[in-house]
């Protein structure tokens, strides 16, 4: 039941800020909400409830790293559509193994 | 606060950005599904990969790309649709369009660090309703002004 309110209250933030997105001009001004905090604050808010504010806070800590390592890995998907002929989903899926080494290895590293 | 907001309100207005609500229409119903979908499934996610590694492991996956594929893969859809009625032949007018969007959200995500950054620091003695709002506005904030000097820099170097 837990989940199944998380999946709606995420399912409908990450929503409201895809559209919010979809309406703005210019695309790379738009671009700003495909980063907007939305399942961060979906997942916070849950976890507050149930597990208390220092939890969330550590949370947040960690969620520091996964955002620079966002950061390389759309740097990198914005490099590959701009210069190569790759379609976006090639780009984008591959990619993720990009924010996936950044954010495990420090993690590894850092956090752990 | 209100001087900064003002600052960045002015440039945003000065780099042309405008609002298109009839966007909205043209996107098709599996397509908000997609949304709702990836959005809700990366909430679980998270929240599962917490409860089983801890918060320090399962608070990385708040910042995971889960929607960015679908949303880039949709820009390039629909900026392909519409070079048909012109039958240009290549695909790059949609590829370019979901480079500017990775571009943009490029530097989203250096605001998505600031928003991590307040909610780690102020959660553990703030309200948590203030420390939200203060977190979303250092997002929205810092993403629009960094937006704002590199579109400016970009239109004097081109």
């Amino acid at each position: 039941m837990e989940f199944l309110f998380r999946f709606i209250v995420g399912g409908l933030i990450v929503s409201l800020f895809s559209a919010m997105g979809g309406v703005l001009k210019p695309k790379s001004f738009a671009g700003l909400f495909s980063a907007a905090p939305s399942v961060a604050l979906a997942t916070l808010t849950l976890t507050i409830f149930k597990n208390g504010k220092p939890y969330a806070s550590l949370e947040s800590r960690s969620m520091i790293v996964g955002a620079l390592s966002l950061f390389f890995y759309l740097a990198l998907c914005s490099h590959l559509l701009m210069k190569y002929k790759i379609h976006a989903a090639m780009v984008t899926i591959s990619g993720l193994a990009l924010w996936l080494l950044c954010a495990l290895g420090a993690w590894a590293l850092v956090l752990r | 606060m209100r001087a900064g907001s003002m600052g960045v309100s002015i440039a945003v207005n000065t780099l042309n950005v405008t609002l298109d609500l009839s966007a909205l229409a043209k996107m098709k119903w599996y397509e908000y599904v997609v949304v709702f979908l990836s959005g809700g499934t990366i909430t679980v996610i998270a929240g599962l990969l917490a409860r089983e590694f801890g918060p320090a492991f399962g608070g990385l996956f708040l910042a995971f790309p889960a929607i960015f594929p679908a949303s880039a893969t949709l820009i390039e859809k629909h900026e392909k649709e519409k070079e048909r009625p012109a039958e240009i032949a290549n695909n790059d007018r949609g590829r370019q369009a979901a480079a500017l969007d990775a571009r943009g959200a490029e530097i989203g995500s250096i605001g998505l660090a600031c928003f991590a950054f307040v909610v780690w620091k102020l959660l553990p003695v703030w309200n948590a309703g203030f420390v939200f709002c203060a977190a979303l506005g250092a997002w929205f904030l810092i993403s629009t002004f960094i937006w704002s000097v590199s579109e400016i820099y970009r239109r004097k170097t081109n």
